[in-house]
C-alpha cells in the first residue's frame, strides 16, 4: 500500500493542473471576448474622377475633387464589421484610424455611419508611407489592438507599404494579399494569394492583415440609422509623434499620350491579326 | 557597395519576372558603378541559380533552409536584412507582386530605407536618388525622391524587359547561417492553379466585359486565347456576377497587368478597369459602341459584335500560325 502522502501529492498535482487549465481558458476567453480590431483608412479622390496636376507640379489640383474612403479600406471595414457581428460578442470593437487633417472628418464620419464603433484621427499630413505607418503603430501599441487591417494599396499613392511597415515598427507578424478572413473556434484563419495560387495560414495575435479584393463582396453602405448614430460616436484626435519621412514627391507628370486608335472594319476583322503580327509585332 | 535583388522562385524555378528584375538591377548597378548580388530563398538547384548570371548578377546568395519553406514576412525580412548588410547593399530591388509587397515595406522600416514602389523606369537621377513611379492608379506619374542612404525599389512587372549581360557569377550557400530563422506563419492548406497560363505571367491577354452578354459566350473568347497562347481576364462586373473566377479580374482593385498585347472584348473602359491594364504595350478594343472610352486607350479598334468578330480572329490566327 502506498503512503497517504502519495495520494495527496497526486491530488494536489491534479489540482494544480486543473487550476492552470482554468486560468489558461480564462485568459483565452478574455482575449477572444475582448478582441479589438483596428481598420486603417486612407482618404482618396473618387476613383472615377479625372486627375489634374496642380500649378506647383508637386500636388494634384483638388478643386472639385470628391473624397472617398480608399476602396480596399472600405472592403476591410465591411469585413471587420461582418466578423464582429457574427462573433457573438467575442470581438469587442471595430475602430478606424486615419492620418490626416481636419478636412477628412466627413469621410471618417462615413466610416462611423457604416458601423465602426469609434475613430481616431492622427492630426497630420500623411507625408509618406513611413511617416503614416509610424503614427498608426504608435496608436496600436498605446491602445493594444489585436488585429490591424490595412488595404493592400491606396488608389492615390499606390504605395502598398503602410500595412507591412506598421507590423515591422511593432515587430509583430503580418500577412499580405489576404482575400479572406474567417474565425474558426477562436482561431483567425487568413487566406492569402500569391502568383498562381492561394493558401490558408494562421499567425498569433496581435498581427496586421493586409487585405485585397475578395475580402468582402460589396462595400457596406451606411443606413439612415447608421448616419444618425454616427453623430454621437467619438472621433478622437491624436497629435502625431515626431518622425522624419524618408521620401518626398518632387513632381507629378501626366502619363504619355496614346497614339490614337486605328479602326478596322468588322467585316474584315482578320486584318487586325495581320497588323498585330506585322506592324505592332506583338504576336 | 552593391545592388541586391530578391529573386523569387516557383517550385525551384525562376520565371521571366526574376530575370527582368536582375536585368533591371544590372542597369541600376551601372548607374552607381557597382555590382549586383541576388538573394534566393528556397530549394533552387545550382544550375537554375547560375542562370541569374546571364542577366548580370555577379554574386548569388542561396538560402535553402527548410524553416523558410512557408513565406513568413517577418522571418524573410530578417534574413534579407542580414544579407543586405553583409553585401553592403545601398539599393534593394523587389518585384511589385504579392511577395514583394509582403517583404519590401517591412524591410524599409528595418533598414530605415525609403521605398519607391511600382517603379517602371530606371532611376531618373542618383543625386538626389529619384525614381519614376505610377500614382493615382496610372493617371499621374511621380518623380519620387528617396532621401535615405539605403533605397528599396519594387519594379512594376513587364515594365523593363529582359536584357542578357552574361557574367561569371559566384554562388554562395548561406543556408547554415539561417538554420534558426523560424517564422510564426503556420500553413494550413494551399492550392495552386495548374495547367493555365497565369494572368500575371502572360505576354498576351484576352479579356471580356459585360458586352460579352452571357457566360455562355465565353468559349469563343477562350478559343482565341488558346490559339494565341494567351491568358484570359475579365472586368469587375463579370467577376462580381460570377461569370468568371475573381482571379481573372484585371483592374484597379483586381490585378494590375502589363502584357505586350491586351485584347479587350465587350469592355467599355471604365477608369477603374483602365487603371489595371493601361500599362499594356498594345491595347486592342472590340466593342459595339464606337464612343466607348476603351477606344481612347486602344491602338487598334473594331466596332462590332464580339460574337461575330471573335471567330474571324480565330481563323486569322490559325492562318498566321501555319
Amino acid at each position: 500500500m502506498l503512503p497517504p502522502a502519495f495520494y495527496y501529492i497526486c491530488l494536489s498535482k491534479a489540482y494544480l493542473l486543473y487550476t492552470a487549465i482554468v486560468a489558461i481558458r480564462h485568459l483565452l476567453n478574455y482575449i477572444l471576448e475582448n478582441m479589438k480590431i483596428l481598420v486603417c483608412i486612407s482618404i482618396v479622390p473618387d476613383t472615377t474622377m479625372k486627375i489634374r496636376i496642380g500649378g506647383d507640379k508637386r500636388s494634384i489640383d483638388t478643386v472639385g475633387i470628391q473624397w472617398i474612403i480608399n476602396p480596399w479600406d472600405e472592403l476591410s471595414l465591411t469585413r471587420a464589421l461582418e466578423l464582429k457581428e457574427s462573433s457573438s460578442g467575442a470581438i469587442k470593437s471595430v475602430t478606424v484610424i486615419h492620418v490626416g487633417t481636419a478636412s477628412s472628418e466627413p469621410a471618417l464620419r462615413k466610416a462611423l455611419a457604416i458601423g465602426a464603433d469609434d475613430a481616431i484621427r492622427v492630426n497630420a499630413e500623411p507625408s509618406d508611407a513611413y511617416f503614416t505607418a509610424a503614427q498608426v503603430a504608435e496608436m496600436v501599441s498605446k491602445e493594444k489592438f489585436d488585429v490591424v487591417l490595412c488595404g493592400i494599396e491606396s488608389s492615390d499613392f499606390n504605395g502598398s507599404a503602410v500595412g507591412g511597415m506598421i507590423a515591422e515598427f511593432l515587430d509583430i507578424p503580418s500577412v499580405s494579399a489576404v482575400s479572406d478572413i474567417k474565425s474558426d473556434a477562436g482561431t483567425v484563419i487568413l487566406t492569402r494569394e500569391f502568383d498562381g495560387g492561394k493558401e490558408e495560414v494562421t499567425v498569433p495575435a496581435p498581427f496586421v492583415a493586409i487585405v485585397q479584393k475578395g475580402i468582402a463582396k460589396e462595400p457596406r453602405i451606411a443606413s439612415m440609422r447608421g448616419i444618425m448614430n454616427a453623430r454621437s460616436k467619438p472621433v478622437r484626435v491624436a497629435e502625431p509623434i515626431a518622425i522624419e519621412p524618408l521620401t518626398c514627391i518632387a513632381m507629378f507628370e501626366k502619363p504619355e499620350a496614346r497614339p490614337g486608335c486605328r479602326f478596322i472594319d468588322a467585316e474584315n476583322a482578320g486584318l487586325l491579326i495581320e497588323l498585330l503580327h506585322d506592324e505592332a509585332k506583338v504576336i | 557597395m552593391s545592388v541586391l535583388v530578391y529573386t523569387e522562385n516557383w517550385d525551384g524555378k525562376f520565371k521571366k519576372l526574376s530575370f527582368e528584375l536582375v536585368s533591371y538591377a544590372t542597369e541600376v548597378a551601372k548607374m552607381l558603378n557597382t555590382s549586383v548580388s541576388a538573394v534566393s530563398i528556397g530549394n533552387v538547384a545550382w544550375e537554375e541559380l547560375k542562370k541569374l548570371g546571364n542577366y548580370g548578377a555577379s554574386r548569388i546568395i542561396s538560402i535553402q533552409s527548410g524553416h523558410l519553406a512557408t513565406l513568413d514576412n517577418q522571418a524573410y525580412t530578417s534574413v534579407i536584412a542580414e544579407v543586405s548588410q553583409k553585401e553592403n547593399a545601398t539599393v534593394l530591388i523587389f518585384p511589385n507582386n504579392n511577395t514583394g509587397k509582403a517583404i519590401a515595406p517591412r524591410l524599409s522600416v528595418k533598414l530605415k530605407a525609403g521605398i519607391g514602389s511600382g517603379v517602371s523606369r530606371l532611376p531618373l537621377y542618383t543625386h538626389p536618388f529619384t525614381v519614376y513611379k505610377r500614382t493615382y492608379s496610372g493617371n499621374a506619374f511621380a518623380h519620387l525622391v528617396i532621401n535615405s542612404d539605403i533605397r528599396i525599389l519594387t519594379l512594376a512587372q513587364n515594365s523593363f524587359g529582359i536584357t542578357e549581360t552574361p557574367n561569371n557569377c559566384v554562388i554562395e550557400n548561406l543556408s547554415s547561417a539561417f538554420d534558426n530563422s523560424t517564422g510564426k506563419t503556420v500553413l494550413r492548406e494551399g492550392q495552386k492553379q495548374s495547367g493555365k497560363i497565369l494572368l500575371t505571367d502572360a505576354d498576351i491577354v484576352v479579356s471580356g466585359g459585360r458586352g460579352m452578354k452571357s457566360p455562355d459566350n465565353w468559349p469563343a473568347l477562350v478559343e482565341l486565347a488558346s490559339f494565341l497562347g494567351a491568358a484570359t481576364a475579365c472586368t469587375r462586373p463579370v467577376s462580381d456576377e460570377g461569370w468568371r473566377p475573381h482571379e481573372e479580374h484585371a483592374g484597379q482593385t483586381g490585378k494590375i497587368i502589363a502584357p505586350n498585347l491586351y485584347i479587350a472584348v465587350g469592355i467599355s473602359g471604365a477608369t477603374q478597369h483602365l487603371a489595371g491594364i493601361s500599362s499594356s504595350k498594345c491595347i486592342v478594343a472590340i466593342n459595339t459602341d464606337s464612343n466607348a472610352p476603351i477606344f481612347e486607350a486602344a491602338q487598334y479598334g473594331i466596332v462590332g459584335d464580339a460574337m461575330k468578330v471573335l471567330p474571324k480572329l480565330v481563323a486569322a490566327v490559325k492562318e498566321i500560325k501555319k
